[in-house]
């Protein structure tokens, strides 16, 4: 055999059960490829209610990275670079929306920034609505998409290590020159593919949304949300937005795995 | 390879599904004891689980099992053959495509009737009374999406009424609905006369004139897939039968 | 830019005490684990004593009993590795500008800071090259100039050749030789050629105490502890370069290592080599070895597993069975021979 790869001395039969998982994992995606009707693609995936839900999630996804940045960047840094009493118990929570089901979660938030919800009176009376307005949307998006953040950070803050940042200190630089000329620049990659998955995640979101923040085109109904929805009445639309979705993602994945497979 | 791995798949996912499935929908009964599958409409949870019960009282060695989901996933999943006895669909438009499909024996029969009525938080915070009030973009309410049945019955009753509301949201199902005014998110929503009443205590009911110009209608039939074609026809005749409509009336439906 | 620092580590049994005086350069010996590092590390501020103050140039540093501690950033006091550790992120002039940037100077100053200390470690042509194409000993020297465009007040060095390949570490002794000419440095190593060429003062340390200390010279040529005897008896030939060689005012010409760093004709220059590579003959020689040097055999000394054969000049450790076998006694005449690939020349 030419390839290195297959001297490694796998068993033979390793291959069968990993083809089929590759299967299990292709196949769904050929057959939803399959049921698209491409004459009226197009059509389709430019319908006023589809060009509004996926207008709105790239928006919402979009501020939901942000947010997500704004937030986890600090977090996994506080994780990667100290170390405190219940430190771990913490960064098992933080990483609880990423096993929690969304719906869970969807509830969870409506109890906290709900109308009824913890937080919610409080930022009634400040003039402010979140229930059913996009504004719910970001939340329920950033709620499950800020733990990607947080673990691909930190885990590239981990593997980067803290040695330069104390040659950096020795120079010289201020704790928060170190942050923005060193560490950052450092775990870069990891900060970009941590981002990118939290954005693709925000564009997943479903079911934190649909729990949380409710369905109007434009406001709150997400592409997600119009697939479900379009699947009652019109398939073939659901399963062409479907498709787009699934595009993006390819896209994403693509977007997350091509630097790092170059740097090795 | 690759003609080994197709069926291969296929055995996995079928088996994996078979798992998932009802238990008793894998051990298809002898004579003596019957299982019948019943698909129903998830708004008819409460009442079908309480007729099935009463039908297993009345006919001993046979089980009734339920699958509760929206009627147009029901309609998907028998024509993807999914193994059921008796469908029990929401609206006429769903059996209507399963009649299409030729996944019906016979003839539907209408067994319920349901009406909208609006549904408020016991403390009515928006001040609601009537149909009209909904329109206000003051008062936030939560109707069904027109894709599905009872947003339809609610565009029917908007036309009817003359009123054209401003959702702040329109959801998949009428137990969304119910949801987000139960707990409090909305001041009010379009939902079921059987929903308010199922709901007791955590909504109030208003009235609305017009809805009896919107009747939803509730059809059931035996499929063509059936295996126990007998049982299922006994238990249809159940539904529509003095038993069934009890259960129904105490719920809140009204007759066809 | 004088140094106090007093440090004690309770759980790794550290307790150093050390002063430097302004413009002094220090070298601290010692085996591995002796506490070494654990002492630049608390000068540096990225570890914390248990006990004890420090003090430059008037600034506390730390001082655990009141509670002081300055961060890293505000001690001036820049800490090299044997790790060059370069930032990956920026090229070479950005990574020796990062100092003064960091300072608040302007991208262009910085540059022009970094040009500056390039050209004093002789890497003014490494300025625009990634740091992943650099040698060892070139991201080293790079690293030098680095720490001292950031002005320290103090240059910690922690063993800064120990990772460097043996045929680059005369040239880049010779360019620390240079920086650190004046200035208040700490070295450590476990290198005798260090201290003798590099420092002032010479600290010996050892299970993480100063067991040693005094001028260089001093300690190496009378030392007291295992360690320093250990290292001492350093044969230095010292006199004039010529040719490659050093010349001695006795006549001795010593030949060292080919590739060595270029001492011009007629400068001062010291040859060093270790008595262990050094072999005792009765008759002369013939064949490779380049040095040879007739002498008469002053006294025969234990030395560890060895015996240390002392003549005018230049002693040799040899086995006892030599001994027996070339019947070497005071008085003996015999020929010294040691390869020029174990002598390292430099300039004095």
């Amino acid at each position: 055999m030419s390839r290195p790869s297959r001297s490694s001395g796998l068993p033979r039969w390793v291959f069968v059960p990993a083809a089929v998982g590759a299967l299990f994992i292709l196949l769904p995606l050929v057959a939803l490829a399959s049921q698209v009707e491409w004459s009226h693609f197009v059509d389709l995936i430019t319908s006023e209610s589809s060009r509004s839900a996926l207008v709105l999630s790239l928006r919402t996804s979009a501020i939901s990275t942000v947010l997500c940045l704004l937030l986890g960047v600090p977090m996994a840094l506080v994780l990667a670079r100290t170390s405190f009493r219940g430190q771990g118990a913490l960064r098992s929570l933080v990483l609880l929306p990423l096993v929690l089901p969304p719906v869970v979660g969807g509830i969870a938030l409506l109890y906290t920034f709900g109308r009824k919800g913890l937080l919610g009176e409080t930022i009634e009376v400040l003039g402010l609505q979140i229930a059913f307005s996009t504004t719910a949307v970001v939340i329920a998006q950033t709620f499950v998409s800020l733990p990607f953040l947080v673990v691909s950070l930190e885990g590239a803050l981990r593997t980067a290590g803290e040695q330069y940042e104390v040659v950096a200190s020795t120079l010289g630089a201020r704790p928060t020159t170190v942050l923005r000329r060193v560490t950052l620049p450092l775990v870069l990659p990891g900060l970009a593919a941590g981002a990118v998955l939290s954005f693709a995640r925000a564009l997943g979101e479903f079911g934190a949304t649909i729990t949380f923040a409710g369905s109007l085109e434009g406001v709150t109904r997400t592409l997600p949300l119009e697939i479900y929805l379009q699947r009652e009445s019109d398939p073939d639309a659901a399963v062409a937005l479907s498709l787009v979705l699934v595009v993006v993602a390819v896209l994403v994945i693509a977007l997350v795995r091509g630097p790092r497979r170059e740097a090795l | 390879m690759k003609r080994l791995l197709v069926p291969l798949v296929a055995g996995v996912l079928l088996s994996t599904a078979a798992c998932g499935s009802d238990p008793s929908s894998d051990a298809r009964a002898p004579a003596k004891d019957t299982t019948l599958t019943v698909f129903a409409a998830s708004s008819l949870k409460g009442t079908f689980t309480e007729i099935g019960q009463k039908f297993e009282d009345a006919n001993p060695g046979v089980t009734v099992t339920f699958s509760f989901a929206g009627s147009s996933d029901l309609v998907a999943q028998i024509s993807q053959g999914a193994p059921a006895d008796v469908f029990a669909s929401a609206d006429t438009e769903n059996m209507d495509k399963a009649t299409a499909d030729g996944l019906v024996e016979g003839t539907p029969v209408n067994f319920a009737t349901n009406t909208l009525e609006i549904a408020t938080p016991p403390d009515n915070p928006a001040k609601v009374d009537s149909l009209d009030d909904l329109a206000s973009p003051d008062v936030k309410t939560v109707i069904c999406a027109a894709e599905v049945p009872c947003g339809a019955a609610t565009a029917g009753l908007e036309k009817v009424a003359g009123v054209d509301i401003a959702p702040v949201s329109e959801e998949q199902s009428v137990t969304d609905v119910l949801g987000k005014v139960v707990s409090g998110e909305a001041d009010a929503g379009l939902v079921y006369v059987t929903d308010v009443k199922g709901a007791a205590g955590q909504v109030i009911g208003i009235e609305v004139p017009e809805a009896s110009q919107v009747v939803n209608t509730y059809p059931t039939a035996v499929l063509s897939g059936s295996s126990n074609a007998s049982v299922a026809r006994a238990f249809t005749a159940y539904v529509v039968g003095p038993e069934g409509q009890a259960v129904l009336a105490a719920a809140g439906f009204a007759q066809p | 830019m004088s140094l106090h620092v007093a440090a004690a580590f309770t759980d790794r049994d550290v307790r150093v005490e050390l002063d430097l005086a302004d413009g002094e350069t220090v070298a601290v010996l010692g085996p591995n684990g002796s506490g070494k590092s654990t002492l630049l590390a608390a000068i540096a501020g990225i570890a914390r004593p248990d006990a004890g103050r420090a003090v430059l140039d008037g600034t506390t540093l730390f001082d655990v009993a009141v509670g002081t501690w300055m961060a890293p950033h505000a001690r001036g006091t820049a800490l090299m590795a044997q790790d060059p550790l370069l930032f990956p992120h920026l090229d070479v002039l950005d990574n020796v500008g990062f100092g003064p940037r960091s300072a608040g100077a302007t991208r262009g100053a910085a540059r022009a800071v970094a040009r500056t200390w390039l050209a004093e470690v002789d890497a003014t042509d490494l300025a625009d090259r990634r740091t992943a194409q650099l040698s060892g000993g070139q991201a080293q020297r790079v690293a030098v100039a680095r720490a001292l465009a950031a002005k320290p007040r103090l240059l910690l060095l922690d063993e800064p050749m120990a990772a460097l390949d043996v045929t680059v570490v005369p040239a880049m002794r010779q360019v620390l030789r240079r920086v650190l000419a004046g200035r208040s440095a700490i070295i450590v190593t476990h290198d005798v050629l260090d201290a003798l060429l590099l420092a002032d003062r010479v600290v010996v340390m050892e299970g993480g105490r100063v067991v040693e200390h005094g001028p260089t010279r001093q300690v190496l040529a009378r030392p007291r502890s295992s360690f320093g005897a250990g290292i001492a008896g350093l044969n230095q030939a010292r006199g004039v370069a010529e040719s490659g060689a050093v010349r001695t005012p006795a006549g001795l010409l010593v030949a060292g290592l080919h590739d060595s760093i270029d001492v011009p004709e007629g400068a001062a220059a010291v040859a060093v080599f270790s008595p262990s590579a050094v072999s005792v003959h009765t008759e002369r020689p013939s064949g490779s070895p380049r040095n040879v040097f007739a002498a008469t055999v002053r006294e025969l000394e234990p030395h560890g597993s060895q015996v240390r054969v002392q003549t005018d000049e230049i002693s040799a450790d040899v086995t006892a069975p030599v001994v027996a076998e070339l019947d070497l006694a005071p008085g003996a005449a015999v020929f010294l021979a040691v390869k020029a690939s174990e002598v390292a020349i430099y300039a004095t």
